[in-house]
Protein backbone atom coordinates (compact mmCIF):
# COMPACT_ATOMS: atom_id res chain seq x y z
CA UNK A 1 0.00 0.00 0.00
CA UNK A 2 1.40 3.46 -1.33
CA UNK A 3 1.24 6.41 1.53
CA UNK A 4 -1.79 8.06 0.61
CA UNK A 5 -3.75 4.72 1.00
CA UNK A 6 -5.22 2.44 -1.32
CA UNK A 7 -6.71 3.07 -4.96
CA UNK A 8 -8.69 2.88 -7.38
CA UNK A 9 -8.46 2.17 -10.95
CA UNK A 10 -11.29 4.13 -12.14
CA UNK A 11 -12.68 4.76 -15.53
CA UNK A 12 -14.32 8.45 -16.11
CA UNK A 13 -18.14 7.34 -17.00
CA UNK A 14 -19.28 10.78 -17.43
CA UNK A 15 -18.42 14.18 -17.04
CA UNK A 16 -21.28 16.94 -16.87
CA UNK A 17 -20.77 20.45 -17.07
CA UNK A 18 -23.18 22.21 -14.97
CA UNK A 19 -22.30 26.29 -15.63
CA UNK A 20 -19.96 28.21 -16.85
CA UNK A 21 -17.32 27.56 -13.71
CA UNK A 22 -18.35 23.63 -12.57
CA UNK A 23 -18.36 20.33 -14.45
CA UNK A 24 -19.54 16.91 -12.59
CA UNK A 25 -17.42 14.20 -12.95
CA UNK A 26 -18.22 10.84 -12.58
CA UNK A 27 -15.56 8.23 -11.81
CA UNK A 28 -16.42 3.93 -11.95
CA UNK A 29 -13.72 1.09 -11.29
CA UNK A 30 -12.38 -0.32 -14.68
CA UNK A 31 -13.03 -3.88 -13.37
CA UNK A 32 -16.57 -2.75 -12.74
CA UNK A 33 -16.20 -4.09 -8.59
CA UNK A 34 -18.17 -1.93 -6.52
CA UNK A 35 -16.17 1.02 -4.61
CA UNK A 36 -15.85 1.22 -0.81
CA UNK A 37 -18.53 2.93 0.59
CA UNK A 38 -18.43 6.24 2.41
CA UNK A 39 -19.32 8.68 5.00
CA UNK A 40 -21.49 11.92 4.11
CA UNK A 41 -17.75 14.39 4.19
CA UNK A 42 -15.50 12.13 2.86
CA UNK A 43 -13.24 12.97 -0.30
CA UNK A 44 -10.72 11.47 -2.42
CA UNK A 45 -8.02 12.33 -3.95
CA UNK A 46 -7.56 12.37 -8.02
CA UNK A 47 -4.06 12.07 -9.79
CA UNK A 48 -3.87 13.51 -13.00
CA UNK A 49 -0.38 13.38 -15.11
CA UNK A 50 -0.93 16.45 -16.81
CA UNK A 51 2.05 16.47 -19.30
CA UNK A 52 4.35 15.05 -17.06
CA UNK A 53 3.89 16.91 -14.02
CA UNK A 54 1.90 14.48 -11.66
CA UNK A 55 -0.82 16.37 -9.80
CA UNK A 56 -2.60 15.23 -6.43
CA UNK A 57 -6.09 16.92 -5.74
CA UNK A 58 -8.28 15.84 -3.11
CA UNK A 59 -12.19 16.41 -4.18
CA UNK A 60 -15.52 15.75 -1.68
CA UNK A 61 -17.45 12.85 -3.00
CA UNK A 62 -20.85 14.56 -4.00
CA UNK A 63 -22.58 11.51 -4.72
CA UNK A 64 -25.28 9.50 -2.59
CA UNK A 65 -23.19 7.60 -0.22
CA UNK A 66 -25.30 4.42 -0.89
CA UNK A 67 -24.30 4.18 -4.37
CA UNK A 68 -21.70 1.96 -4.46
CA UNK A 69 -21.55 1.67 -8.39
CA UNK A 70 -19.22 4.88 -8.36
CA UNK A 71 -17.97 8.28 -6.89
CA UNK A 72 -18.99 11.85 -8.01
CA UNK A 73 -17.09 14.79 -7.40
CA UNK A 74 -17.57 18.31 -8.49
CA UNK A 75 -14.92 20.41 -9.72
CA UNK A 76 -14.66 24.49 -10.00
CA UNK A 77 -12.48 25.95 -13.16
CA UNK A 78 -9.52 27.95 -11.75
CA UNK A 79 -7.89 30.26 -14.57
CA UNK A 80 -5.43 31.56 -12.23
CA UNK A 81 -4.63 28.38 -10.18
CA UNK A 82 -1.66 25.64 -10.03
CA UNK A 83 -3.58 23.99 -12.96
CA UNK A 84 -5.24 20.46 -11.47
CA UNK A 85 -8.57 22.14 -11.90
CA UNK A 86 -7.91 23.41 -15.29
CA UNK A 87 -6.70 19.84 -15.93
CA UNK A 88 -9.79 18.56 -14.80
CA UNK A 89 -11.66 20.92 -17.61
CA UNK A 90 -9.76 20.77 -20.47
CA UNK A 91 -8.11 17.24 -20.61
CA UNK A 92 -10.58 14.95 -18.68
CA UNK A 93 -13.18 13.52 -20.86
CA UNK A 94 -15.64 9.62 -20.92
CA UNK A 95 -13.98 6.90 -20.64
CA UNK A 96 -10.70 8.19 -19.66
CA UNK A 97 -8.88 5.78 -17.26
CA UNK A 98 -7.78 8.00 -14.08
CA UNK A 99 -6.36 6.66 -10.17
CA UNK A 100 -8.13 8.01 -7.04
CA UNK A 101 -7.55 7.06 -3.88
CA UNK A 102 -9.68 5.40 -1.33
CA UNK A 103 -12.34 7.59 0.32
CA UNK A 104 -11.39 9.57 4.00
CA UNK A 105 -13.79 11.89 5.32
CA UNK A 106 -11.73 14.51 7.75
CA UNK A 107 -15.83 16.73 7.86
CA UNK A 108 -18.25 13.82 9.05
CA UNK A 109 -21.41 14.65 10.84
CA UNK A 110 -21.62 14.54 14.57
CA UNK A 111 -24.18 12.27 15.35
CA UNK A 112 -25.07 13.43 18.48
CA UNK A 113 -26.09 16.15 16.91
CA UNK A 114 -29.77 16.92 17.47
CA UNK A 115 -30.19 19.37 14.44
CA UNK A 116 -27.23 19.68 11.58
CA UNK A 117 -27.10 23.30 10.05
CA UNK A 118 -25.08 23.40 7.05
CA UNK A 119 -23.21 26.57 5.46
CA UNK A 120 -21.89 26.65 2.16
CA UNK A 121 -20.27 28.68 -0.20
CA UNK A 122 -19.72 28.37 -3.75
CA UNK A 123 -18.32 24.99 -4.79
CA UNK A 124 -17.88 24.34 -0.63
CA UNK A 125 -21.28 22.59 -1.28
CA UNK A 126 -20.39 19.59 -2.49
CA UNK A 127 -19.21 17.90 0.75
CA UNK A 128 -22.72 18.19 1.79
CA UNK A 129 -24.96 17.03 -1.00
CA UNK A 130 -23.70 13.47 0.50
CA UNK A 131 -24.14 14.74 3.88
CA UNK A 132 -27.54 15.69 3.21
CA UNK A 133 -28.42 12.27 1.39
CA UNK A 134 -26.98 10.33 4.37
CA UNK A 135 -28.92 12.62 6.72
CA UNK A 136 -32.55 12.62 4.90
CA UNK A 137 -32.01 8.52 5.13
CA UNK A 138 -32.12 8.44 8.61
CA UNK A 139 -34.56 11.35 9.04
CA UNK A 140 -32.12 13.79 10.88
CA UNK A 141 -33.02 17.28 11.28
CA UNK A 142 -31.08 19.62 8.84
CA UNK A 143 -31.16 22.68 7.37
CA UNK A 144 -29.25 23.91 4.27
CA UNK A 145 -27.85 27.44 3.61
CA UNK A 146 -26.20 27.61 0.25
CA UNK A 147 -24.68 31.01 -0.76
CA UNK A 148 -23.42 31.73 -4.77
CA UNK A 149 -22.14 34.48 -7.02
CA UNK A 150 -25.11 34.57 -8.78
CA UNK A 151 -28.33 32.72 -10.31
CA UNK A 152 -26.29 31.54 -13.16
CA UNK A 153 -24.36 29.75 -11.05
CA UNK A 154 -26.47 27.88 -8.57
CA UNK A 155 -27.56 24.79 -10.26
CA UNK A 156 -26.54 22.42 -7.72
CA UNK A 157 -28.47 24.40 -5.23
CA UNK A 158 -31.22 24.46 -7.36
CA UNK A 159 -31.41 20.77 -7.67
CA UNK A 160 -31.12 20.46 -3.92
CA UNK A 161 -33.87 22.51 -3.46
CA UNK A 162 -35.99 20.53 -5.62
CA UNK A 163 -34.92 17.13 -3.44
CA UNK A 164 -35.53 19.01 0.11
CA UNK A 165 -37.66 21.69 0.07
CA UNK A 166 -37.92 24.37 2.65
CA UNK A 167 -34.94 22.51 4.46
CA UNK A 168 -32.69 24.10 1.63
CA UNK A 169 -32.35 28.12 1.60
CA UNK A 170 -30.51 29.64 -1.36
CA UNK A 171 -28.59 33.09 -0.89
CA UNK A 172 -27.48 35.34 -4.23
CA UNK A 173 -24.58 38.11 -3.68
CA UNK A 174 -25.13 39.59 -7.29
CA UNK A 175 -28.40 40.24 -6.01
CA UNK A 176 -27.77 41.27 -2.50
CA UNK A 177 -29.93 38.25 -0.73
CA UNK A 178 -27.14 37.32 1.89
CA UNK A 179 -27.06 34.83 4.36
CA UNK A 180 -27.79 36.76 8.14
CA UNK A 181 -25.07 34.48 9.99
CA UNK A 182 -25.53 36.19 13.54
CA UNK A 183 -29.63 35.75 13.58
CA UNK A 184 -29.19 32.35 11.92
CA UNK A 185 -26.86 31.09 14.58
CA UNK A 186 -28.81 33.09 17.54
CA UNK A 187 -32.34 31.09 16.76
CA UNK A 188 -30.97 27.74 16.55
CA UNK A 189 -32.01 25.28 19.55
CA UNK A 190 -29.70 23.29 21.83
CA UNK A 191 -27.74 20.89 20.55
CA UNK A 192 -27.70 22.26 16.52
CA UNK A 193 -24.17 21.43 15.33
CA UNK A 194 -23.03 23.73 12.67
CA UNK A 195 -21.24 22.54 9.76
CA UNK A 196 -19.44 25.18 7.32
CA UNK A 197 -17.16 24.61 3.79
CA UNK A 198 -16.62 27.54 1.38
CA UNK A 199 -14.64 30.60 1.07
CA UNK A 200 -12.23 30.92 4.02
CA UNK A 201 -13.86 34.37 5.05
CA UNK A 202 -17.31 32.58 5.09
CA UNK A 203 -15.88 29.77 7.42
CA UNK A 204 -14.00 32.22 9.80
CA UNK A 205 -17.33 34.65 9.78
CA UNK A 206 -19.19 31.66 10.86
CA UNK A 207 -16.80 30.53 13.35
CA UNK A 208 -15.99 33.31 14.83
CA UNK A 209 -19.60 34.41 14.89
CA UNK A 210 -21.04 30.94 16.81
CA UNK A 211 -18.00 31.44 19.06
CA UNK A 212 -18.91 35.04 19.88
CA UNK A 213 -22.43 33.41 20.00
CA UNK A 214 -21.91 31.27 22.86
CA UNK A 215 -21.55 28.01 20.40
CA UNK A 216 -18.97 25.23 22.44
CA UNK A 217 -15.95 24.60 20.01
CA UNK A 218 -17.33 21.03 19.39
CA UNK A 219 -20.73 22.01 17.45
CA UNK A 220 -18.48 24.08 14.89
CA UNK A 221 -17.19 21.86 12.29
CA UNK A 222 -15.43 23.61 9.49
CA UNK A 223 -13.59 22.13 6.08
CA UNK A 224 -11.03 23.96 3.97
CA UNK A 225 -8.85 22.15 1.70
CA UNK A 226 -6.27 24.74 0.79
CA UNK A 227 -4.03 24.81 -2.67
CA UNK A 228 -0.19 24.55 -1.65
CA UNK A 229 0.69 28.65 -2.99
CA UNK A 230 3.06 29.14 -5.41
CA UNK A 231 6.61 30.66 -4.26
CA UNK A 232 10.49 31.09 -4.29
CA UNK A 233 12.44 28.18 -5.03
CA UNK A 234 14.04 26.48 -2.17
CA UNK A 235 15.98 23.55 -1.81
CA UNK A 236 15.01 20.78 1.07
CA UNK A 237 17.79 18.43 2.73
CA UNK A 238 16.10 14.44 3.60
CA UNK A 239 18.09 12.86 6.46
CA UNK A 240 17.07 10.03 6.02
CA UNK A 241 17.28 9.10 2.50
CA UNK A 242 20.36 11.34 1.70
CA UNK A 243 19.00 13.49 -0.75
CA UNK A 244 18.43 17.34 -1.64
CA UNK A 245 15.71 17.71 -3.28
CA UNK A 246 14.82 21.58 -5.17
CA UNK A 247 11.18 22.96 -4.75
CA UNK A 248 10.28 24.63 -7.63
CA UNK A 249 8.46 28.25 -7.61
CA UNK A 250 4.78 26.51 -8.60
CA UNK A 251 5.30 23.03 -6.82
CA UNK A 252 4.40 21.93 -3.10
CA UNK A 253 7.58 20.57 -0.63
CA UNK A 254 5.63 17.25 -0.82
CA UNK A 255 5.40 17.52 -4.85
CA UNK A 256 9.07 17.46 -5.10
CA UNK A 257 9.87 15.04 -2.18
CA UNK A 258 7.45 12.44 -4.26
CA UNK A 259 9.30 13.66 -7.41
CA UNK A 260 12.56 12.68 -6.16
CA UNK A 261 11.40 9.36 -5.40
CA UNK A 262 10.41 9.36 -1.96
CA UNK A 263 6.70 8.28 -0.64
CA UNK A 264 5.90 10.02 2.34
CA UNK A 265 2.41 9.62 4.12
CA UNK A 266 -0.22 12.70 3.39
CA UNK A 267 -4.02 12.10 3.17
CA UNK A 268 -5.92 15.49 2.11
CA UNK A 269 -2.75 17.44 0.59
CA UNK A 270 -4.32 20.48 1.34
CA UNK A 271 -3.30 21.30 5.25
CA UNK A 272 -5.87 19.94 6.82
CA UNK A 273 -5.54 16.59 7.91
CA UNK A 274 -2.23 16.20 9.41
CA UNK A 275 -1.32 13.15 7.52
CA UNK A 276 2.31 15.03 6.14
CA UNK A 277 3.32 16.31 9.65
CA UNK A 278 7.28 16.08 9.68
CA UNK A 279 10.07 16.64 12.10
CA UNK A 280 12.14 19.21 10.96
CA UNK A 281 16.04 18.74 11.93
CA UNK A 282 17.62 21.45 11.07
CA UNK A 283 16.49 25.51 9.90
CA UNK A 284 18.45 27.83 9.32
CA UNK A 285 15.79 30.35 7.60
CA UNK A 286 12.18 30.78 8.31
CA UNK A 287 9.28 28.12 7.39
CA UNK A 288 6.10 29.32 5.95
CA UNK A 289 3.61 27.45 7.58
CA UNK A 290 0.75 27.64 5.29
CA UNK A 291 -1.71 24.93 6.79
CA UNK A 292 -4.38 24.95 9.20
CA UNK A 293 -2.58 21.38 11.44
CA UNK A 294 -0.27 22.59 13.77
CA UNK A 295 -0.32 24.73 16.72
CA UNK A 296 1.08 28.32 17.20
CA UNK A 297 3.31 26.60 19.65
CA UNK A 298 4.48 23.97 17.23
CA UNK A 299 4.88 26.81 14.42
CA UNK A 300 6.72 28.77 16.73
CA UNK A 301 9.33 26.54 17.82
CA UNK A 302 10.56 25.31 13.63
CA UNK A 303 10.54 21.80 14.54
CA UNK A 304 7.53 20.50 12.73
CA UNK A 305 6.19 21.02 9.14
CA UNK A 306 3.32 20.15 6.59
CA UNK A 307 5.03 19.59 3.58
CA UNK A 308 1.92 19.53 1.40
CA UNK A 309 1.19 23.29 1.46
CA UNK A 310 4.33 25.04 3.57
CA UNK A 311 7.31 26.42 2.45
CA UNK A 312 11.07 27.88 3.60
CA UNK A 313 13.03 30.79 2.86
CA UNK A 314 16.30 30.72 4.30
CA UNK A 315 19.82 29.04 3.52
CA UNK A 316 19.23 25.08 5.01
CA UNK A 317 16.13 22.98 5.85
CA UNK A 318 16.82 19.55 7.17
CA UNK A 319 13.58 17.37 6.92
CA UNK A 320 13.21 13.77 8.61
CA UNK A 321 12.44 11.85 5.84
CA UNK B 1 -14.80 25.21 51.08
CA UNK B 2 -13.25 25.58 47.72
CA UNK B 3 -12.82 24.16 44.36
CA UNK B 4 -11.12 20.35 44.78
CA UNK B 5 -7.93 19.04 43.39
CA UNK B 6 -7.94 15.31 42.23
CA UNK B 7 -4.64 13.39 41.89
CA UNK B 8 -3.89 11.87 38.61
CA UNK B 9 -6.12 9.14 37.40
CA UNK B 10 -7.01 7.26 34.18
CA UNK B 11 -8.51 9.01 31.67
CA UNK B 12 -11.80 8.23 32.08
CA UNK B 13 -12.06 9.49 35.17
CA UNK B 14 -13.73 13.21 34.85
CA UNK B 15 -11.92 16.40 35.56
CA UNK B 16 -13.56 19.77 36.46
CA UNK B 17 -12.28 23.28 36.26
CA UNK B 18 -13.26 26.56 37.54
CA UNK B 19 -16.26 28.44 36.78
CA UNK B 20 -16.11 31.31 34.84
CA UNK B 21 -18.52 33.52 32.97
CA UNK B 22 -18.67 33.11 29.67
CA UNK B 23 -20.76 34.99 26.44
CA UNK B 24 -24.28 33.94 25.77
CA UNK B 25 -27.85 34.68 25.18
CA UNK B 26 -28.79 32.68 28.36
CA UNK B 27 -27.09 31.27 31.56
CA UNK B 28 -28.37 27.75 32.92
CA UNK B 29 -26.73 27.23 36.20
CA UNK B 30 -27.32 24.40 38.23
CA UNK B 31 -25.55 23.76 41.83
CA UNK B 32 -26.06 21.46 44.49
CA UNK B 33 -24.65 22.08 48.35
CA UNK B 34 -21.61 23.48 47.95
CA UNK B 35 -21.79 24.16 44.77
CA UNK B 36 -23.75 27.11 45.50
CA UNK B 37 -20.19 29.05 46.49
CA UNK B 38 -18.89 28.48 43.06
CA UNK B 39 -21.75 30.28 41.94
CA UNK B 40 -21.50 33.20 44.40
CA UNK B 41 -18.07 33.28 43.15
CA UNK B 42 -19.20 33.05 39.45
CA UNK B 43 -21.63 36.19 39.33
CA UNK B 44 -18.40 38.25 41.88
CA UNK B 45 -15.71 37.11 38.67
CA UNK B 46 -18.54 38.11 35.83
CA UNK B 47 -19.39 41.88 38.41
CA UNK B 48 -15.94 42.43 38.60
CA UNK B 49 -15.57 42.17 34.73
CA UNK B 50 -18.44 44.55 34.31
CA UNK B 51 -20.38 41.88 32.82
CA UNK B 52 -23.92 41.47 34.86
CA UNK B 53 -25.37 37.90 34.19
CA UNK B 54 -28.54 38.74 36.36
CA UNK B 55 -31.18 39.45 33.67
CA UNK B 56 -30.35 36.22 31.87
CA UNK B 57 -29.65 33.82 34.58
CA UNK B 58 -30.94 30.59 35.71
CA UNK B 59 -30.43 29.53 38.74
CA UNK B 60 -31.60 26.02 39.97
CA UNK B 61 -30.09 25.25 43.35
CA UNK B 62 -30.46 21.75 45.81
CA UNK B 63 -29.79 21.11 49.40
CA UNK B 64 -26.78 18.89 49.19
CA UNK B 65 -26.99 15.26 50.49
CA UNK B 66 -24.89 15.66 53.10
CA UNK B 67 -27.23 18.61 54.01
CA UNK B 68 -25.66 21.77 53.30
CA UNK B 69 -27.73 24.57 52.16
CA UNK B 70 -26.82 27.74 50.72
CA UNK B 71 -30.29 28.73 49.32
CA UNK B 72 -30.46 31.73 50.96
CA UNK B 73 -27.98 33.41 49.76
CA UNK B 74 -28.33 32.20 45.81
CA UNK B 75 -31.55 33.73 46.41
CA UNK B 76 -30.09 36.98 47.36
CA UNK B 77 -27.93 37.44 44.24
CA UNK B 78 -31.36 38.08 42.36
CA UNK B 79 -31.48 36.00 39.15
CA UNK B 80 -33.94 36.33 36.68
CA UNK B 81 -34.88 32.99 37.58
CA UNK B 82 -34.30 31.12 40.89
CA UNK B 83 -35.48 27.68 41.79
CA UNK B 84 -34.25 26.34 45.11
CA UNK B 85 -35.27 22.85 46.00
CA UNK B 86 -35.09 19.45 48.16
CA UNK B 87 -33.01 17.22 45.64
CA UNK B 88 -31.61 16.91 42.08
CA UNK B 89 -34.57 14.46 41.81
CA UNK B 90 -37.02 17.04 41.95
CA UNK B 91 -34.96 19.77 39.90
CA UNK B 92 -34.47 17.40 37.20
CA UNK B 93 -38.19 18.01 34.94
CA UNK B 94 -36.94 22.03 35.40
CA UNK B 95 -33.37 21.12 33.82
CA UNK B 96 -34.75 19.39 31.43
CA UNK B 97 -37.90 21.72 30.48
CA UNK B 98 -35.05 24.41 30.67
CA UNK B 99 -32.31 22.31 28.44
CA UNK B 100 -35.99 21.47 25.94
CA UNK B 101 -36.76 25.16 25.23
CA UNK B 102 -32.97 26.39 25.01
CA UNK B 103 -30.98 28.17 21.88
CA UNK B 104 -27.62 27.71 21.14
CA UNK B 105 -26.10 30.43 23.08
CA UNK B 106 -27.09 29.14 26.06
CA UNK B 107 -24.21 28.43 28.76
CA UNK B 108 -24.39 25.56 31.02
CA UNK B 109 -22.61 25.72 34.28
CA UNK B 110 -22.63 23.06 36.84
CA UNK B 111 -20.77 22.87 40.45
CA UNK B 112 -21.10 20.73 43.30
CA UNK B 113 -21.05 17.31 43.61
CA UNK B 114 -19.83 15.10 40.72
CA UNK B 115 -23.06 13.51 40.48
CA UNK B 116 -24.89 16.74 39.77
CA UNK B 117 -22.60 17.60 37.85
CA UNK B 118 -22.53 14.27 35.39
CA UNK B 119 -26.16 13.96 35.87
CA UNK B 120 -26.98 17.65 34.44
CA UNK B 121 -24.27 16.93 31.65
CA UNK B 122 -26.03 13.90 30.35
CA UNK B 123 -28.70 15.41 29.74
CA UNK B 124 -27.18 17.98 27.99
CA UNK B 125 -25.82 15.31 25.90
CA UNK B 126 -29.11 13.65 25.49
CA UNK B 127 -30.19 17.30 23.59
CA UNK B 128 -26.78 17.24 21.62
CA UNK B 129 -24.73 19.66 23.76
CA UNK B 130 -20.93 18.92 23.58
CA UNK B 131 -20.27 17.43 26.91
CA UNK B 132 -17.18 19.57 26.65
CA UNK B 133 -19.15 22.56 26.25
CA UNK B 134 -20.53 22.49 29.42
CA UNK B 135 -18.30 24.65 32.28
CA UNK B 136 -18.34 22.66 35.88
CA UNK B 137 -16.01 23.40 39.21
CA UNK B 138 -16.19 20.20 42.00
CA UNK B 139 -17.55 21.18 45.50
CA UNK B 140 -18.08 19.69 48.47
CA UNK B 141 -18.95 16.24 48.99
CA UNK B 142 -16.40 13.60 46.72
CA UNK B 143 -19.60 10.47 47.32
CA UNK B 144 -20.07 8.60 44.16
CA UNK B 145 -22.68 7.27 41.90
CA UNK B 146 -22.04 3.92 41.24
CA UNK B 147 -23.27 1.52 38.55
CA UNK B 148 -23.09 -1.98 39.43
CA UNK B 149 -21.48 -3.70 36.27
CA UNK B 150 -23.30 -7.19 36.84
CA UNK B 151 -26.85 -5.89 38.18
CA UNK B 152 -26.47 -2.56 36.36
CA UNK B 153 -28.33 -1.35 39.35
CA UNK B 154 -27.05 2.42 40.76
CA UNK B 155 -25.74 3.32 44.13
CA UNK B 156 -25.89 6.84 45.01
CA UNK B 157 -23.63 8.60 47.32
CA UNK B 158 -21.16 6.00 47.90
CA UNK B 159 -18.28 7.10 50.40
CA UNK B 160 -16.82 3.70 51.15
CA UNK B 161 -14.63 1.26 48.90
CA UNK B 162 -15.32 -1.56 48.59
CA UNK B 163 -19.40 -1.14 48.77
CA UNK B 164 -22.52 -2.96 49.15
CA UNK B 165 -24.50 -2.66 45.80
CA UNK B 166 -27.77 -1.90 46.90
CA UNK B 167 -29.67 -3.80 44.22
CA UNK B 168 -27.84 -7.46 44.28
CA UNK B 169 -25.77 -6.58 47.48
CA UNK B 170 -22.50 -7.66 45.67
CA UNK B 171 -19.80 -6.30 47.47
CA UNK B 172 -18.19 -3.93 45.06
CA UNK B 173 -14.70 -2.44 44.57
CA UNK B 174 -15.46 1.42 43.25
CA UNK B 175 -13.52 2.27 40.24
CA UNK B 176 -11.95 4.91 38.77
CA UNK B 177 -13.56 4.40 35.46
CA UNK B 178 -16.85 6.53 34.54
CA UNK B 179 -19.94 6.28 32.11
CA UNK B 180 -20.38 9.63 30.71
CA UNK B 181 -23.63 8.20 29.17
CA UNK B 182 -24.99 7.60 32.79
CA UNK B 183 -23.09 9.49 34.73
CA UNK B 184 -21.37 6.83 37.35
CA UNK B 185 -18.30 5.27 38.65
CA UNK B 186 -18.56 1.56 37.70
CA UNK B 187 -18.56 -1.10 40.53
CA UNK B 188 -17.01 -4.33 40.21
CA UNK B 189 -16.96 -7.54 42.49
CA UNK B 190 -14.60 -7.71 44.73
CA UNK B 191 -14.69 -11.19 46.28
CA UNK B 192 -15.45 -13.10 43.01
CA UNK B 193 -12.66 -15.34 43.07
CA UNK B 194 -12.92 -15.91 46.67
CA UNK B 195 -16.14 -15.11 48.22
CA UNK B 196 -16.78 -13.95 51.69
CA UNK B 197 -12.70 -12.58 50.96
CA UNK B 198 -13.71 -9.01 51.44
CA UNK B 199 -11.68 -6.31 52.19
CA UNK B 200 -12.03 -3.81 54.78
CA UNK B 201 -14.67 -0.94 54.09
CA UNK B 202 -12.60 2.52 54.08
CA UNK B 203 -14.16 5.46 53.49
CA UNK B 204 -12.52 7.08 50.90
CA UNK B 205 -14.96 9.24 48.78
CA UNK B 206 -16.35 11.68 52.16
Amino acid sequence: MSSGGPHIQARVADVIPVNALIKTFRFEPVDGSPVPPFSGGSHVVVEMNDNGTRRLNPYSLMSDPSDTKGYSISVRRDDFGRGGSLYMHNHVTPGMEMTISYPVNLFPEDARARKHLLIAGGIGITPFIAHMAQMDRRNANFELHYGVQSRSLGQLGDELKRSYDNRVHLYYDDENIRIDLPRLLRSQPLGTHVYVCGPKGMINAVRELAAQAGWPRGAIHSEEFLAPPVGKPFSVELARTGITVEVAAVQSLLEAIEAAGVDPPYLCRGGACGQCECNVLDCEGDIEHNDHWLTPEQRASQKKIMPCVSRFTGSRLVLDL
Amino acid sequence: MMNTAFPPSITTRPVYGLLEPHPGSEHLMVADGEGGGALLDLFAKADGQGIDLRPTAHVIYVRAANGTDMGDRLAALGAARFYHGPSLSAAMPRICKALGDAHMGLQIYLAGTETLIGVVQSEAMKVGYPHDGVHTEHRGSLARRVQCVHCKGITENVTTDPMVCSHCGLHLYVRDHYSRRIAAFQGVNIDAEDPGQVPEMVEKFP
